[in-house]
């Protein structure tokens, strides 16, 4: 019999090319149908005025398990995903220990399932301890479980090491993902190099770190024949350089946070230390351009960064503080402006969060077919409400967006046909 | 808690404040002048005032200077130095402002290292004034005021004049709040240095930027040579040699004669001789540099008066 029948929803699945208002119903935690129900269902959701779309999928996320509970552990990382309606994460390696032996790969995936709200698939280390040096045992970090490969939160610097890795993972088609920055530009920066890192006296990273290590890595690309893939994508060089990497065919995709799409360096000129991270908040022209790669599918994937710190690693004034913001809670509000300005339909603006990560990946996630696992967003795009750093579920509080209105609010997360966000 | 002056509510930076309030600051500074000439240096305005110089770099001059105000004044002041002080034992920043703050002082002068450290401490305490005495790359407003003291007094009215600053603009604090305070005052700022200690689209300040000092020198009015950080030289290779830095960019006589009779010489000290600047130039009747000290400490008097000399609200 049915479980949970989810009627007149307006049912938005990219992968399949649906954007009609029918139902979904659900049995056994998995999708028994799309369409016109007929039938009984034991439970039922009225999804009427509402969007019904796969779970999401956030591919960029730290979540400090093993190793800075206090800052993030996976239960209140997962809490915090299902309340931002999404329901697969993809946790970067740099935990402590780092994720970069099978073991490490298959405890956080326990660890995940037995907190039993969203899907964990880790991205292994492409190099031992994050250290820019040995390469990791790839295939066994893959075979227990490893979507991709990188040393995010730092770049893979050296060029030899780089070229040994794309060259490496292409041989068994493993994607790399780059924290693209040379940190002999960006060395002691906190935030964008320009106008308003000179009138704070702070120094700045400028965006030459990360575009020319972008410039370095497509020409390694091109030869190893590899797939390489821009994390936190934030200026207008390195939009270009992927734009043109694409139209030669080469194997270059990357992903755009909520934050560089939606703010810039001016929220820093008050020494805002939440709005600190890497790739720092650039210009006005920077954020247009990583805009614009969205909307022309430059950038195939929305993914948040998510990097929860403790108050204490915050609280020390900007060029001390902890780079980085969480943003698993805001990422579908902040991502439907992008809808409102008319940048994105809502098809395209889910597809960058559930059917382009899930292609890039190869995941099973991030459609409605029938028969796979029921992971299910159900939102309300027009719903607004203000959001309270307080009430968020992350443990981290260093969010730019405390006290602003946000457009969209999560209904429903279904996972495995279970509801385990509710927002009523 | 007394009520500040001049709507003052902190002293962060000059950034921060508005014309009248810069003339009103030197203005008053002026007027303190005289306690310090005379013989018995002492006046009552700060009686049962608790300042607490706390300093994270080091600093000979701004802290005396400081610590002189306030006792002139009749303030209790306390320093602090960051060797002495517990954060060598792990405390935080924070920790040791509030604890310091909860001991009641009036006034919290404060040094670091990071910009913005008064607007970030400023946020977790209630009533203790702060003043930044030099923050990172960021502002050192006393410095400033104290500039525009010495000026007035010297060249008269500093409206449509043309400060030329020498040296390393991009990690000087000075530089950046006389771009500031040139803009509320009407005073015009030349920057002069290589594009290595320069910082990004500097010239959005609305100033002149030269890479040759000779070609700045024609319609300079003062002359503002910053110091030299060695290890400007020996981290970050922003110039290749002191020799070749005092060559291109150091101020000799010849160059003071080819700017003209009328102009004047600055720097905020300590000076490097022979490097940005000539010890003849330094020592010779166009240097302001001592008269900067000098009122350095009248300004600060007037500083230190505003935030807390103001009448006691009961």
């Amino acid at each position: 019999m049915t479980d949970l029948l989810i009627k007149n929803g307006r049912v938005i699945d990219p992968a399949h090319d649906i954007d009609a208002v029918c139902d979904v119903w659900i049995a056994d935690g998995r999708i028994e149908g799309v369409g016109s129900f007929s039938g009984v269902a034991a439970q039922s959701i009225d999804a009427w005025g509402l969007i019904v779309c796969p779970g999401l999928i956030d591919m960029h996320v730290h979540l400090r398990e093993p190793g800075q509970e206090w800052k993030e552990d996976i239960e209140s990382g997962s809490q915090s995903a299902v309340a931002g309606g999404i329901t697969t994460i993809c946790t970067m390696p740099n935990t402590q220990p780092r994720i970069d032996h099978a073991g490490i790969v298959l405890q956080v995936i326990v660890r995940a399932k037995e907190v039993g709200l969203c899907n964990l698939r880790p991205v292994g280390a492409v190099t031992r301890n994050l250290d820019g040096k040995e390469l990791t045992e790839m295939r066994e970090l893959s075979r227990a479980g490893a979507v991709a490969f990188s040393d995010d939160g730092r770049p893979v610097w050296h060029s030899g090491v780089m070229r040994k890795a794309l060259e490496y993972s292409a041989s068994f088609g493993y994607l790399i993902i780059q924290h693209a920055e040379d940190l002999q530009l960006t060395k002691g920066g906190a935030v964008n190099e320009g106008w308003v890192s000179t009138q704070l006296g702070v120094a700045g990273m400028p965006v030459e770190g990360e575009d020319s290590m972008i410039a370095r890595d497509i020409m390694l690309t091109r030869r190893a024949k590899a797939r390489y893939h821009v994390a936190h994508i934030s200026s207008k060089g390195a939009v270009e350089q992927v734009r043109l990497a694409k139209r030669e065919g080469l194997q270059v995709t990357t992903e755009a946070a909520p934050h560089h799409f939606a703010l810039t360096e001016d929220e820093v000129l008050h020494f805002n230390v939440d709005a600190k991270m890497s790739p720092p908040l650039r210009t006005e022209e920077d954020r247009l351009a990583v805009i614009e790669g969205l909307r022309d599918g430059t950038i195939e994937v929305i993914a948040t960064d998510h990097a929860p710190h403790h108050e204490d690693d915050k609280r020390c004034g900007l060029s001390c503080a902890a780079f980085g913001i969480v943003g698993l809670e805001t990422m579908l509000p902040v991502s439907l402006d992008l809808v409102r300005a008319g940048i994105l339909t809502m098809p395209d603006m889910i597809a960058k969060m559930t059917s382009n990560p899930a292609k890039l990946l190869n995941l099973p996630e991030g459609k409605l077919s029938i028969g796979n696992a029921a992971d299910i967003c159900i939102f309300d795009a027009d719903k607004t409400w203000v959001l309270d750093k307080e009430k968020m579920f992350t443990k981290g509080r260093n969010t730019p967006w405390h006290g602003r209105t946000m457009t969209g609010q999560v209904r429903f997360t279904i996972k495995d046909g279970r509801v385990v966000f509710e927002n009523a | 808690m007394p009520e500040p002056l001049f709507g003052l509510k902190h002293l962060f930076g000059i950034g921060d404040l508005n014309r009248d309030q810069i003339t009103s600051l030197v203005n008053l500074g002026e007027d303190f002048i005289d306690i310090n000439e005379r013989d018995l240096k002492k006046a009552p305005t700060l009686r049962g005032r608790t300042i607490i110089n706390l300093f994270f770099e080091n600093s000979t001059r701004t802290r005396t200077s400081f610590e002189i105000a306030g006792k002139r004044l009749s303030a209790d002041v306390i320093n602090i130095s960051a060797s002495t002080s517990a954060t060598s034992k792990g405390e935080t920043l924070l920790d040791t402002a509030q604890t310091l703050a909860a001991m009641q002082p009036h006034v919290l002068v404060i040094r670091h290292s990071i910009a913005g450290t008064c607007e970030f401490l400023a946020e977790y305490l209630d009533e203790t004034k702060l003043i930044n005495a030099g923050d990172g790359a960021h502002e050192h407003p006393t410095q400033i005021l104290t500039d525009l003291l010495t000026l007035k007094r010297s060249i008269g009215d500093i409206t449509g004049k043309t400060m030329t600053i020498v040296g390393d603009i991009s990690h000087s604090r000075v530089a950046r709040s006389h771009l500031l305070a040139a803009k509320i005052m009407g005073y015009k700022v030349r920057l002069v240095a290589p594009k290595t200690l320069l910082p990004s689209f500097v010239e959005r300040y609305g100033c002149e930027v030269f890479y040759d000092f000779d070609a700045a020198l024609e319609g300079t009015d003062i002359l503002y040579m910053l110091r030299v950080q060695s290890e400007r030289l020996t981290e970050s290779s922003c110039f290749p040699s002191i020799r070749e830095y005092h060559e291109a960019y150091g101020l000799n006589m010849k160059r003071l004669r080819a700017a003209g009779d009328h102009c004047m010489v600055m720097h905020p000290g300590p000076m490097n001789r022979g490097v940005e600047i000539a010890t003849d130039v330094a020592d010779s009747m166009k240097s302001l540099i001592l008269q900067q000290v000098e009122h350095g400490v009248a300004v600060r008097m007037a500083a230190l008066t505003a935030l807390c000399g103001g009448a006691t609200k009961e």
